[in-house]
């Protein structure tokens, strides 16, 4: 019998529709609610994408031609807690397990900007970070580990230029040159308005540290990574990828906007401009993110902003797995899901990566747990071969398909944000933040109604006693760090921190650049505390309108 | 005014501490608010002094609670303690947020009604305030 030759495409599409389908009620959509098919073919492919290449414009594929043939990626778990003794400690533990770099976190009071005495300081020192008062707790900090040989990421934003300083007069003591230093400040402001909210002074002063921060970075420490801009924290905080990429990305086109409007010219500072993004559990949407990420930046530096020398068109970003992904329930399985989450971030190009311990929705993680977390990027850099091959996903169907339909929805984004006059009128109008709130309330509700499913939490519990073992800080730590701030004010010399803070408030009144007189501050051993309060004499504080 | 029979049960819902983390206790605020119960949110970084003169204004029955930072152990009490050097114990207090097992009872004990961690249904709060003020219109 003669059987009619049957298009294979149009003949899969009816053999699907006659198959049975699950129906568990589970979403089909990606976490972002991105409606995904059940099967992308060569349909899905736009021809234009065959001719991308790793290491050409418009970078999808990734900014290095090598990958990670070159050189894998910086290996750079976040740490910090209690006392910079304590966290000193830490660090040479995890430099001498094999981690590549360091990531300072700071403790509630020194993120905000306060010293360890103020009263609202009371319950939060050394909770979620170290505390760091003044350049003698960053002396200790660092002792003993050469600045000029390694990397260090601080994750700091309101106060990033004063601690950025102490970081640059505690090289100054081991005889590093500021010329020589590498490393990345978060320093990225909008963000902290947008989502992460450790915001002090209103958002025009906010944006004028920042670009004195760049400018100066420029001339005198041209290693540094001047702003690392943010999608981590509005990740976190409940927006979808799409949401992630677009409010991103138009940040560091504000930041841009900010800096040539200051006369610095584009490639000057472009290329020292980094990027921060989620890893979130939605294994594909996130490559799609990563690679749709670095497509766009080029586009814009390139179109809109002239960019000529091809790092500033490189999107570089470090990526973080998500911390909202971790259930305290069954914590042992966040191995598992970070690993995933992880092997999305390589799979997407990162340069740096932290991955998350287990234990970091219940505390701090314990070294052992830290140890794990390290373990599961070098399980994948070394064992599982995914570092063998550049872009292993590129040319894929799905991928391509979803890498186009989130930068799609960004440059929709760009578009509702231009008309609402901007980043920093959209922040005032609570766009962002209704934007993730909303987010944050479907996932939420998704969860609630089974649409989705967290292992352990809305589905395949069990009944058991977490046995996890958990850092806790020792609450006599919080006396002696107040009292090691108040001996630091009583020994330093006085005259020359009280004309710092003199000389500090007069410029901010002005236009200089603040960078040379926070150093000369820092240099003199005045507090973040005392600084960050001179520079609120003039700047105001802002206070944002809670909206639900 | 006649006793609270006749008007919803009010919650004030408050960030104390440093942290800006307010995810959830955005989160929460909607829910508690579809479920029927009238919702007043705060905002950020409120002193526990603030947190009782917002109860007190707003004549709340509940207070609600989120912390991130660590420092539920200092700020959770003193807001309990407020309570009670305002004659104003009558006030419910439960919490949420990242806080290991031992704190959970510690806080109990020192006046914290309930406390809620990471993964909690929505419902579940929901439940536990219909239970707690059963009586109540909503």
């Amino acid at each position: 019998m003669k059987v009619r030759a049957r298009d294979p495409k149009q003949a899969w599409t009816e053999d699907f529709e006659s198959s049975p389908v699950r129906d568990d009620g589970i979403e089909t959509s990606t976490i972002s609610g991105v409606p995904l098919k059940p099967l992308y073919t060569s349909n899905d492919f736009p021809a234009t994408r065959t001719e991308e290449l790793p290491g050409q414009f418009p970078y999808t594929r990734g900014i290095h031609p090598s990958g990670y043939r070159g050189r894998l990626w910086t290996m750079r778990q976040f740490s910090g807690f209690a006392t910079a003794e304590e966290t000193n400690r830490r660090y040479k533990y995890l430099l001498a397990n094999g981690q590549t770099g360091l990531s300072v976190a700071f403790d509630m009071p020194t993120l905000m900007g306060q010293d360890s005495d103020a009263p609202t300081s009371r319950g939060e020192i050394g909770h979620c970070g170290v505390a760091i008062d003044s350049l003698a707790d960053m002396e200790t900090l660092f002792d003993g580990i050469p600045l000029g040989e390694i990397t260090t990421s601080m994750t700091i934003n309101s106060p990033a230029a004063i601690l950025l300083c102490m970081y640059i007069a505690v090289a100054e003591e081991q005889g590093v040159p500021a010329s020589v230093l590498g490393g990345t400040l978060q320093n990225d402001i909008l963000k902290e308005f947008i989502a992460q909210k450790e915001f002090i002074f209103p958002p025009a002063p906010s944006m004028r540290l920042v670009v004195d921060s760049i400018e100066y970075c420029a001339k005198e420490v041209p290693k540094w990574n001047t702003i690392s801009i943010s999608g981590y924290h509005i990740r976190e905080a409940g927006s979808t990828a799409a949401q992630e990429l677009a409010f991103t990305l138009a940040d560091g086109m504000a930041y841009v906007d900010a800096c040539v409007e200051r006369g610095m010219r584009i490639d000057d500072f472009a290329p020292r401009l980094s990027f921060f993004f989620d890893a979130h559990i939605d294994f594909f949407e996130e490559i799609a993110k990563f690679r749709a990420a670095r497509r766009i930046w080029a586009r814009w530096m390139r179109e809109r902003y002239g960019a000529q020398d091809e790092r500033s068109l490189k999107l570089r970003f470090h990526t973080q797995t998500a911390g909202v992904s971790l259930t305290a329930q069954q914590p042992e399985l966040n191995i598992a899901r970070t690993a995933i989450e992880a092997l999305a971030a390589v799979l997407g190009g990162t340069q740096s990566l932290h991955t998350n311990a287990m234990d970091e929705v219940l505390a701090l993680p314990t070294d052992k747990s830290a140890r794990i977390a390290l373990r599961t990027q070098q399980l994948l850099a070394y064992e599982s071969g995914v570092a063998n091959t550049v872009d292993p996903l590129g040319g894929s169907y799905f991928i391509e398909a979803l890498t186009d339909e989130m930068e799609r929805q960004a440059e929709t984004y760009f578009k509702q944000i231009e008309d609402l006059g901007g980043v920093i009128p959209a922040i005032e109008a609570s766009f962002f933040q209704k934007e993730i709130a909303d987010s944050a309330f479907r996932y939420q509700s998704e969860l609630e109604q089974k649409r989705r499913i967290m292992i352990g939490v809305n589905d395949f519990t069990v009944d058991e006693e977490v046995p996890i073992d958990i850092l806790r800080i020792d609450p006599k730590l919080e006396s002696e760090q107040v009292a090691r701030v108040r001996e630091v004010r009583r020994r330093r010399d006085q005259a020359r921190c009280s004309n710092a803070l003199t000389s500090l408030r007069k410029a901010a009144a002005g236009k200089d650049n603040l960078m040379p007189y926070i150093l000369e501050a820092v240099r003199a051993y005045a507090t973040e505390g005392e600084i960050m309060n001179t520079l609120i004499e003039v700047f105001g504080i802002y206070t944002e309108r809670a909206v639900v | 005014m006649s006793p609270t029979a006749v008007r919803p049960v009010r919650i004030i819902v408050a960030k104390v501490g440093l942290d800006g983390h307010d995810r959830g206790v955005k989160v929460v605020a909607r829910a508690l608010r579809d479920a029927g119960y009238e919702v007043i949110y705060t905002g950020l970084r409120q002193t526990p002094e603030m947190v009782v003169d917002a109860a007190l204004q707003e004549d709340a029955q509940v207070i609600g609670l989120s912390i991130h930072s660590g420092a539920h152990m200092t700020l959770f009490p003193a807001v309990v303690r407020e309570l009670k050097h305002r004659k104003a114990t009558d006030i419910v207090v439960f919490g949420g947020g990242i806080i290991p097992d031992d704190d959970i009872a510690a806080l109990k004990k020192q006046g914290v009604e309930q406390l809620f961690t990471p993964g909690t249904p929505l419902q579940e709060i929901v439940d536990w305030l219909r239970q707690r003020f059963p009586d109540e219109k909503r």
